[in-house]
Formats: structure tokens, C-alpha cells, sequence
């Protein structure tokens, strides 16, 4: 099962660290991993996708938990929430074909080109997974993909729920 | 009006000792070399030189464990923290309250592969319970003040401290200031247990047949001993131990039924095994005490309370969780059982202690001295209990000799019973019971161990003289590594690949060499009457060298694989 963590802690050197040093030390799996300072500069905030079974999940929770560094753990997949990830691609775009398809593709998934270079666009794109997936797949059948990159998942629960101190 | 300004060395001397701290243990190196000098020139904080970083660690655990202090090493940078990362892994599995000063070379090199730079942050990361890196000065009392706080509170382990040489030269200075009381948002260590949890495992224990108190090493970190005491006589339950736990409840209590696991004895482990309702407290369900853990005690309802949540439910699935300190939870069963009128139900107790004393009778497993042979191990350390009153500590190292110990010397205390339990590391009991000797001089401290393990920290004998500590080191030297020569016995069919040592020095003349006292036993005969002249000298370390039967095995021992009660008992005979 996947699972979305996300995770509250003090905004302090080597704190990364030891949330990435754990789940390589238990052999957690990583599916993907962010980062950032909240709007309190004295805390950051991961999220973590990861894939393993209940048990594997309460482990994974309690010792991220038992990080001293650690405010606050919580599960967001198994409530209602929002996921987003953002991707970045190039694609060549080098016929007059490429150009209109990539165009009208980019349009259907409510994407942006944001730069443009002789021979290749640059796409921004952000929705959850799926959707990025399904859009790689289809950019793929029309034209070359020079290069992509991929946020990892960011996610936040719905409605009153708020994780904060 | 100015404030006074104190370099970094000068600060960490001063949070130390108004943090009571009596020793440091360490060595130095360049990149302590201002905090040695800052050590100098005061006298509250003590330094105990060792004779490598490794035997620090333990020195200071050995403390930890003894007294229930933080024990606080420091270390140079480099080599002197990396000598540190064993005895940081041997507290952090047996969960010992420690804090570790490791040096480093100054902020503006980090990074540079500069002399004597290693990560020791880094490299001690997964073995650690929190560390710190310091790179304003200013913060050194309060990041002493914390690690000792992180050390000693929930569930103890050891904090290390890196200290850049920048932070503590003359040059740099900044005003004192120390929180004492320290608080932090992100941990909060006291715990008690949730009330509904309370009540279902009164309910569960006042429903009980077959109940069995299965203790461990939280009992003795939480010096929970009378406690638990008081609640097995409440429930007139069995009680078993495991390694860590030892002298949690007195070993002659009536209700204790032996150490559990591995090399437990049959009636624990059966017990285990046919209870109908596990109170475990302060235990972790470790694979050396589980066996097989698709087999464990299947008819169980297991009631676990730790004050760590992964030790819940990791590898055996608890039915009632209760997360909390272990003291604050028996005080809170008790209470329950007494709000709920409990009585312990006298005729399944009955039936259940005529079943346990059935085992003990039929299956205990024992030894066989024949006079005119070889010395048996199993009688040194009955001999030993009996010289000592069983009041001695007994520091050990990791071998046979170490489950010999654990199994013929019913520790009648907490704190008493000194081993690395979780890490097993040979070199532990020598700096280990150097450290218990310096926090009680007058008490005998026995250092338990092997002609192997001995020989993983025997320069130690030096500091033993320099700092006058007068342990007494029995070695049951069988001329191998007897345990690793036990499994090759049983698992590898006899093939004795290096498990034996044709080049033993001579021990005795190895202690003299260092100025102490070196008794050699060979026979039977003298056995009692050495072992007594040992203990009777008093100001000098005696290192005594045993020379015990080789052929044997510690028995009993789990059948790899099989349930926690499916155990040899001799060679080739089953529980
Ligand atoms: C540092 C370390 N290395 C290796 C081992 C594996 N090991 C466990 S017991 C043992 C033999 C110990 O020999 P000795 O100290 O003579 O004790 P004996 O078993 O003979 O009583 C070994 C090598 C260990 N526990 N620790
Ligand atoms: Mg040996």
C-alpha cells in the first residue's frame, strides 16, 4: 500500500538527515521525499510517499515519532486530502507537428509551456500522480522527451484539520 | 556593567558541573587539547584517562548503569571519536543514559578533509538517541544542558555533542548562560499510561489462569524494582527476567522462575509459553527471548507497557499497548486493581504453580562436577556468589561466561548485574567495572569474562592502576571462544574455525606486569580457598585466571527456530 507521511519538525541543521538516515537504516521505503521551511521559519515540513504494509506504516510512524527533532507525524492517505506534485519536461518540439500537438496536449491537462528554446518547449505541469504519469505517457507517443523532473508529492488534509504546534 | 565572557571550554567545564557531573571519562587530541586545559585548572569535574576511547565509552556506562547518572565521555576528533562508535552502540542498545564531547576540527575546515576530520555526527547517526553540532559558542550550556536532558529521560540513550576547536579557543568568547530546567516542544518524555489501557489490562490480569510478569531492563532504568516487587506479591504471579532485567525482582524471591530466552531457563520459558495473559514491562520481545517469533506463546493475551512506542508491537503483536514510564504504569495497575477489588484467583493460581514447579523439578537444567576434573565454569560463579554474599557487582563481558554468570549468581538488587545485553560487545567488562568500582569503592566489583573478551580492552589494566581501582577480574579461560566454539559444536559439526587461541599469555604475569596481584586456579581443590585470598585483598586489583573445563556448553539453548520453550537441555536431549 502507499502511503502519504506528512511530517512537522524543527527547522534545524541535520534534522533531514535523520529522517532519510532512518528509513535507509529500517529499510523503509522512500518513493519520494520533500522538503521546505513552513510559514514559520522555525519549523519544516516533508512529506514522504513510501510503500509498505500496516505494520511496516505503525513502525514507520512511531519511529519517525521518536525523533527528538520530530513535532508531529500524521497519514494523510487515509483521509480525505489534497496531493499535488509538480513536473518540469522538455520535449523536442522541432515540427510544426510537435509544436500544435505538444500545445494542445499541454492545454487538455492544464499545463503551461514556460519556455521555449529552437528546438524544445519546456512544460509546467502539476496535479497528483496519476495525472502526470498519464501526461508523460502521452507527450511520449507524439514526440521525444529530452528531460523531466518531478517534485515528489506534497499533500495537506481537507477541511478543518490543521497540522501545526 | 559588563558581562563576563567565558571561552567554550570554559563553558562546557561549567554546565558539567552544574550539571553534578563527578567524571569525565576520555582521552585527549588536538582538537580538545583547550577543554583538557579548561579541565586543568578546576576541580569539581574529575577526568579519567583510559587508555583507548573505546574502554571510555564503556567506563562511562559501566557508571551509567551503576549509579543511574548520565556517564559523560569526551573524545579528540577523528580517531578518539571513531574509537568511541562500539561503546556508543553497546548504551544505545541497552538504552544508557551517556553523553559523548567528541571534538572537531574547526567550522571554517568542516568539510575539507582536513587532519583528523571524520563525521562523527554522521557516522554514529543511527546509534544514537539525538545529537548535536555547535557552531555558535554561546550555545554550549544550553546544548549540554538539553543532550543530558535527552540522555537521561523516556526511554535513556546517548547524545552526542560535536565541538568544533573553534568554539572553544581563547580567542573566541560569549556570556554564560544555562536553562537547567529544560523544556522542548518536540519532546516530551513523561508518560503516563492512557486510563482506558489501564483498565483493560486490570481486567485482562483479574481474568487471568496462567499469568506470567515477564520484566526487563526498563524495570532497572526506572528503578521500578520495589514496584514490581510489590505488584508480582499483589498478583502471586510468576516472575521472569531477562538479561537486562536481571535483579529487577531479587533472584531468590520465591516468585522469580529464572531468566527467560535463549539460554533461560526451561520453567521461564515454558511458563511463557503455556500462559494464558503476559504482563511484559520494560521489555522489547528481542529475538534472543522470543525464538521464533511465528511461534510465540500463541494462548497469550500480552499486556506490553514500555515507554517507547516502537518497542510496541515491532515483532510480537501486543493485544493491550500501554505506552508509558513503567513505575508510573504499575503504580497506576495497582491502584486499578485495588479500585476494582482484585483478588488474585487462588485455585487456577494453584494449578498453575503446581505445573511451574513440575518443570522446575523435572526439566531444571543444572551441571556436574566430578571431583578430580576439570573446573567446572557454572561452579566458579557459585563459589564467587557465595565468597560475596551475592551482594557483589558483577560486571561481564559477552561469552559463556557471561550467560554462566547470569544463570549461577541471583542478583538480589537492581544495578547489580552489569552487561551488554543488546550488543554483546566483547571488551565491555573490564572499563565497565572499572567505571561501577569508581562510583563505589567500597563495594566488591567483579569483572566477569573470558581469555577472549579480556583481550579486546585488557590496557585497561594500566588505568585500573593509575586511578587505583581495585576490581577483581575472574576469567574463565577455557582457551577459546567458548561460545562461538559452543555453535560450531552444535550448528557447524564441530569445526572449530578460529575459535580457539594456541598463543594465551600468561595472565597473571600480564596483571603483575601492570602491578597487580595475578592468581592462577587449576584444580578443583584450591578453588574456594583462591577464590576467597582474591577477595580478601583489598587495595590491589586481582586478576584472576581460572582455568575451567573447555568442553562445556551453556545449557539450556533455545532449538533454533522452534517456539520459546523448545530448548536442548544436554547434547541431544529436548525439553
Ligand atoms: C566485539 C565482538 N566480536 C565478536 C563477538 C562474537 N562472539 C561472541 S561470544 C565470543 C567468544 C567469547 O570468548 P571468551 O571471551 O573467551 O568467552 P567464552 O565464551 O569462552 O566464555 C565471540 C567471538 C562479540 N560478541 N563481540
Ligand atoms: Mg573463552
Amino acid at each position: 500500500m502507499r502511503h502519504i507521511l506528512a511530517i512537522l519538525l524543527e527547522n534545524e541543521a541535520g534534522a533531514l538527515s535523520r529522517i532519510v538516515g532512518l528509513f535507509s537504516q529500517r529499510a523503509f521505503n522512500i518513493e519520494s521525499l520533500t522538503v521546505a521551511p513552513t510559514d514559520d521559519n522555525s519549523l519544516s515540513r516533508i512529506t514522504i510517499a513510501t510503500i509498505g504494509d500496516d505494520k511496516v506504516l505503525e513502525q514507520i510512524v512511531k519511529q519517525v515519532n521518536k525523533l527528538v527533532d520530530v513535532i508531529k507525524i500524521s497519514e494523510l492517505t487515509d483521509r480525505k486530502h489534497v496531493e499535488r506534485e509538480l513536473l518540469l519536461i522538455k520535449v523536442l518540439a522541432n515540427t510544426d507537428k510537435s509544436r500544435t500537438e505538444v500545445k494542445r496536449i499541454t492545454d487538455i491537462f492544464r499545463g503551461a509551456i514556460v519556455d521555449i528554446g529552437k528546438q524544445i518547449y519546456t512544460i509546467e505541469l502539476t496535479g497528483d500522480g496519476d495525472k502526470l504519469n498519464a501526461f508523460i505517457e502521452t507527450l511520449s507517443n507524439e514526440t521525444e522527451i529530452i528531460e523531466s523532473v518531478r517534485s515528489g508529492c506534497v499533500g495537506i488534509a481537507r477541511g478543518e484539520k490543521a497540522m501545526r504546534l | 556593567m559588563t558581562t563576563e565572557l567565558f571561552t567554550g571550554a570554559e563553558m562546557v567545564v561549567k554546565a558539567l558541573s552544574a550539571l553534578k557531573v563527578k567524571y569525565i571519562f576520555g582521552y585527549p587530541g588536538g582538537s580538545v587539547l583547550d577543554l583538557y586545559d579548561a579541565i586543568f585548572q578546576q576541580d569539581e569535574v574529575e577526568h579519567i584517562l583510559v587508555r583507548h576511547e573505546q574502554a571510555a565509552t564503556h567506563m562511562a556506562d559501566g557508571y551509567a548503569r551503576a549509579t543511574g547518572e548520565v556517564g559523560v565521555v569526551l573524545a579528540t576528533s577523528g580517531p578518539g571519536a571513531t574509537n568511541c562508535v562500539t561503546g556508543i552502540a553497546t548504551a544505545y542498545m541497552d538504552s544508557i543514559p551517556m553523553v559523548v564531547l567528541a571534538g572537531q576540527v574547526p567550522t571554517t575546515l568542516i568539510g575539507n578533509d582536513a587532519f583528523q576530520e571524520t563525521d562523527i555526527v554522521g557516522c554514529t547517526r543511527p546509534i544514537i538517541k539525538h545529537s548535536f553540532n555547535c557552531r555558535d559558542l554561546a550555545d554550549i550550556p544550553n546544548i549540554i544542558a538539553k543532550a543530558f536532558y535527552i540522555a537521561s529521560t523516556g526511554r535513556p540513550g546517548p547524545v552526542v555533542v560535536e565541538l568544533p576547536k573553534d568554539m572553544l579557543v581563547p580567542q573566541n568568547k560569549a556570556p554564560y548562560k544555562i536553562e537547567l530546567d529544560v523544556s522542548m516542544r518536540s519532546y516530551n518524555p513523561n508518560v503516563k499510561g492512557h486510563p482506558k489501557q489501564i483498565r483493560k489490562a486490570a481486567k485482562a490480569i483479574s481474568e487471568a489462569k496462567k499469568l506470567v510478569v515477564y520484566s526487563g531492563g526498563g524495570i532497572v532504568l526506572a528503578d521500578a524494582s520495589q514496584l514490581l516487587t510489590t505488584l508480582v506479591e499483589t498478583l502471586k504471579s510468576p516472575v521472569t527476567n531477562t538479561l537486562m532485567g536481571l535483579g529487577g525482582i531479587s533472584g531468590t524471591h520465591e516468585n522469580f522462575i529464572g531468566m527467560l530466552g535463549m539460554h533461560g531457563s526451561v520453567e521461564a520459558n515454558k511458563t511463557m509459553a503455556n500462559a494464558d495473559v503476559i504482563l511484559a514491562l520494560g521489555v522489547r520481545f528481542d529475538d534472543r527471548v522470543t525464538n521464533n517469533v511465528e511461534k510465540f506463546c500463541p494462548n497469550a493475551n500480552i499486556i506490553h507497557v514500555d515507554i517507547d512506542p516502537t518497542s510496541i508491537s515491532k515483532t510480537i503483536n501486543a493485544h493491550i499497548p500501554v505506552v508509558g514510564l513503567v513505575d508510573v504504569v504499575m503504580q497506576q495497575l495497582l491502584d486499578e486493581l485495588n479500585d476494582i477489588n482484585y483478588t488474585p484467583d487462588e485455585e487456577a493460581l494453584k494449578e498453575w504453580w503446581q505445573q511451574i514447579h513440575l518443570w522446575r523439578d523435572t526439566q531444571h537444567v543444572g551441571y556436574e562436577q566430578i571431583e578430580g576434573e576439570k573446573i567446572k565454569p557454572q561452579r566458579v560463579i557459585e563459589a564467587m556468589y557465595k565468597i560475596t554474599n551475592g551482594e557483589a557487582y558483577v560486571a561481564s563481558d559477552v561469552g559463556q561466561h557471561q550467560m554462566f554468570a547470569a544463570q549461577y549468581y541471583p542478583f538480589a538488587k537492581p544495578r547489580q548485574w552489569i552487561n551488554s545485553g543488546g550488543a554483546g560487545t566483547m571488551g565491555f567488562g573490564l572499563p565497565a567495572a572499572m567505571g561501577v568500582k569508581l562510583a563505589f569503592p567500597d563495594k566488591h566489583v567483579i569483572c566477569i569474562t573470558g581469555d577472549g573478551s579480556i583481550q579486546m580492552n585488557i590496557q585497561e589494566l594500566s588505568t585500573c592502576m593509575q586511578y587505583s581501582l581495585p576490581v577483581v577480574i575472574i576469567t574463565l579461560n577455557n582457551r577459546s571462544l567458548g561460545m562461538v566454539r559452543q555453535w560450531q559444536d552444535m550448528v557447524y559439526g564441530g569445526r572449530h574455525s578460529s575459535s580457539y587461541m594456541e598463543s594465551l599469555p600468561d595472565f597473571c604475569k600480564v596483571a603483575e606486569a601492570y602491578g597487580h596481584v595475578g592468581i592462577q586456579i587449576d584444580t578443583l581443590e584450591e578453588l574456594d580457598s583462591k577464590l576467597e585470598e582474591a577477595f580478601s585483598i583489598k587495595n590491589k586489583l586481582v586478576f584472576v585466571d581460572v582455568l575451567v573445563d573447555e568442553k562445556e556448553h551453556v545449557y539450556p539453548m533455545h532449538i533454533r527456530q522452534g517456539s520459546i520453550d523448545e530448548m536442548w537441555i544436554k547434547k541431544g536431549v529436548k525439553a
